[in-house]
């Protein structure tokens, strides 16, 4: 330890350099948002090529193949590139601020998770140019669709998921190491920040999954490569095997998804009602819920592949029950704003907007657990509405409101809140524009991943589209604002918000280079 | 907290994450036996158990009065195009009743294939009842080119198959294995 204070770093190194071998977790975590906000902008360009091949029956500007290229890799790119290094970058950011802790636990394995990400995704983004076509099989990857009828850039895709898994798993336990190991003095486990707590349980997810989503990849190589039949009839093999072992993975992925989301409107909510958070121990009681759930649901993506009625009944209650502890923290933060002295910042508009519009993705959630409404609303445009409200409304705009919210605290500048104010109308607009047709178009029978439709979805799919171009549009403001409060603006204050609680707000705007090599004041950590 | 205490909490941690890690990557492939284990037990999926054996015939005073129609369904699988089709499309047994029926498969082709049976019995439930004393595909079947053959079944129902199944499909997908069977010379006729 005393090796360790003769080298003093007083602040970043200058050039390319540092951001190749940085080990500080603020930079980290510039590097993992920067990405992911760039894949998101590259999976969103993948989304305007499928809205304006929707926006009129027939065969326009794409040919059918290229069109499942375009669903499969938006889906793969918002998934793995855009959300999740989005929430992996403000846990680096965040976390050991809230936690009064002076860096990351593993600070080299962290530095290594994110830079093997833009190789696994310059792999995947690889196979577009390639003579076979990118992988066309849909994100869920189906077997036989992804073996025997694969394109030959399936490899590539195969390792791709190899490595952003690694990436994720490296992660996570960076993470879980950090919050067990490096809280301050006093910050015990129930007076963390909500945010820490749903980042610990999902960290834990992610453990338990990602492994499967490795191994159900490499069960494909070996069957496209090696004549195994993991999936493959002829062989002995099943296909709905596939299904199984690829939802065993996919279930708790979007949740996986969605808790930090929790953990940051848990955050923003109670900052400007100027309240307490409402129920803190049944916010951290309702997270671990549903994490558990989370495992014991996923045959509910597969009920029509032929499942005893016993089978579809038990995932059909079990599917039900996620509701409970998703209405307690909804009811927890409707009773936060509760006579509070509420203001509508760009952070807070962002946060309501999560909290109504995430719980009409919800409750569409719940018509689909309806095993007999679910043979009619399977693989329809109804089920392209309920997993697009709960992701973009809810997970997206809740990275969005964890930027604006933290943004000042990063840079040390406030950022335009005019502009801020016009991002938000315009996403919620268009973000509604966009996908509450897609319920009616499912509703009326339209198949989800086809370029070309029957003629009486042409209207609903023309105002969807024209929501998605707005929307998508929109996005360029975000880039805008953030770029303007990097240059400069009205200079924060440490605080920066007048409700703010917690120990990121102790420390100065810009938060200084190292923050808490001496732990802070156990008397400055409060219970939430 | 002191340093040495936090980063030797550290090594423990990983250490117990990374086999955890290990472990779930183990528990996907561990899905796969589970899995059949599973269909094997309940008929999920509609699959039929292997071979089952019997030390002596059922005698005829033991059957029941009820009939049990089993139809039989053949189908190729993509990229298989052999004549393939059930002698008889159906047959009435009374649980425990032994009944052998037969399928034609030709090769139409001028080289010599392989040819690989997959069952399903539909409704699931009833998969597990079917229990098959013999079979063609519990074999692969090689064909000459243009060779005709006759495959039978050998099966009986369960007695203890459920009042309300009255009715049950057994259907075959015949897939071309060759490719799978014999590198080279298979692949190069093709």
């Amino acid at each position: 330890m005393s090796a360790a204070h003769d080298d003093h770093h007083h602040g970043p190194a200058k050039g390319l350099s540092r951001w190749l071998f940085t080990t500080n977790h603020k930079d980290i975590g510039t590097l993992y948002l920067w990405f992911s906000f760039a894949m998101f902008l590259l999976g969103g360009s993948f989304a305007m090529v499928i809205r304006a091949e929707l926006f009129q029956p027939g065969l326009q500007l794409i040919d059918p193949n290229f069109f499942n290229q375009m669903t499969t890799m938006h889906g793969l790119i918002m998934v793995f590139g855009a959300v999740m290094p989005a929430f992996v970058g403000l846990a680096n950011w965040m976390l050991p601020m809230m936690i009064g802790a002076p860096d990351m636990a593993l600070p080299r394995m962290n530095n290594w998770s994110f830079w093997i990400l833009p190789f696994a995704f310059a792999m995947l983004a690889s196979t577009l140019f390639m003579e076979s076509g990118a992988p066309n099989f849909g994100w869920t990857f189906y077997a036989p669709l992804s073996t025997t009828y694969a394109p030959s850039s399936v490899t590539f895709f195969i390792f791709a998921i190899h490595i952003m898994g690694a990436s994720s798993i490296m992660g996570s336990i960076n993470i879980i190491a950090t919050i067990l190991n490096l809280r301050a003095p006093g910050m015990t486990l129930m007076k963390m920040p909500l945010f820490v707590w749903t980042w610990l349980i999902t960290a834990y997810l992610l453990i338990a999954v990602m492994p499967v989503l490795a191994g159900v990849v490499t069960m494909m190589l070996f069957d496209i490569h090696f004549s195994t039949s993991f999936f493959s009839a002829a062989g002995g093999g099943d296909p709905v095997l596939f299904q199984h072992v690829f939802w065993f993975f996919g279930h708790p992925e979007v949740y996986i998804m969605i808790l930090p989301a929790f953990g940051v409107v848990s955050a923003i909510i109670p900052t400007f009602a100027r309240k307490r958070l409402f129920g803190y121990d049944s916010m951290v009681y309702a997270t671990a819920s549903i994490a558990f759930l989370s495992f014991i649901v996923w045959a509910h993506h597969m009920f029509t592949v032929g499942m005893p009625i016993a089978g579809e009944l038990f995932f059909m209650y079990a599917t039900m029950l996620i509701a409970v502890p998703t209405g307690v923290k909804v009811f927890n933060w409707v009773s936060t704003m509760f006579k509070g002295s509420m203001t509508f910042e760009t952070p807070m508009l962002f946060s309501i907007a999560f909290v109504v519009l995430f719980t009409m993705g919800g409750f569409t959630g719940l018509m689909l657990a309806i095993t007999p409404a679910d043979f009619q609303y399977h693989d329809t445009y109804f089920v392209v509405a309920h997993f697009h409200y709960v992701l973009v409304p809810g997970a997206v705009f809740s990275i969005m409101a964890a930027t604006y919210y933290w943004l000042p605290k990063w840079t040390g500048y406030m950022y335009d809140e005019r502009l801020g104010k016009l991002h938000f109308w315009m996403s919620f607009v268009g973000v509604n524009v966009l996908f509450f047709p897609q319920h009616f178009l499912g509703l009326a029978g339209m198949p989800r991943r086809i370029p070309d439709y029957a003629l009486q979805f042409a209207d609903f799919n023309w105002v969807s589209s024209v929501g998605g171009f707005l929307f998508g549009a929109s996005q360029l403001i975000l880039l805008v604002v953030v770029i303007k409060c990097i240059k400069g603006g009205k200079k924060a204050t440490a605080q920066v918000w007048e409700g703010a609680q917690g120990l990121e707000w102790t420390v100065d705007s810009p938060a200084p280079y190292h923050t808490f090599t001496t732990p802070p004041d156990p008397k400055l950590i409060h219970s939430q | 907290m002191a340093k040495p205490d936090s980063s030797s909490a550290n090594t423990r941690l990983v250490k117990k994450l990374l086999f955890a890690t290990v472990g779930m990557f183990g528990f996907g492939f561990a899905m796969v036996p589970m899995y059949d284990v599973i269909c094997d037990i309940t008929g999920l999926n509609g699959k039929t158990s292997g071979r089952y054996t019997v030390e002596s015939e059922v005698s005829p005073s033991t059957l029941e009065q009820r009939e049990i129609t089993v139809q039989f369904m053949a189908q190729n699988a993509a990229g298989m195009d052999w004549v393939f089709r059930a002698v008889d499309p159906q047959v009435k047994v009374k649980p425990g009743e032994v009944k052998v029926v037969s399928y034609l498969a030709k090769n139409t082709h001028d080289f010599e294939m392989t040819g690989q049976a997959i069952p399903s019995v539909a409704p699931n439930e009833a998969a597990q009842y079917l229990k098959k004393l013999e079979c063609f595909c519990f074999a692969e079947q090689v064909l000459a080119p243009g060779e005709e053959a006759e495959m039978a079944i050998r099966f009986f129902i369960d007695k203890d198959i459920p009042e309300h199944i009255s009715k049950l499909t057994l259907s075959y997908s015949l897939f071309d294995i060759t490719k799978d069977k014999k590198t080279g010379d298979a692949v190069a006729v093709r």
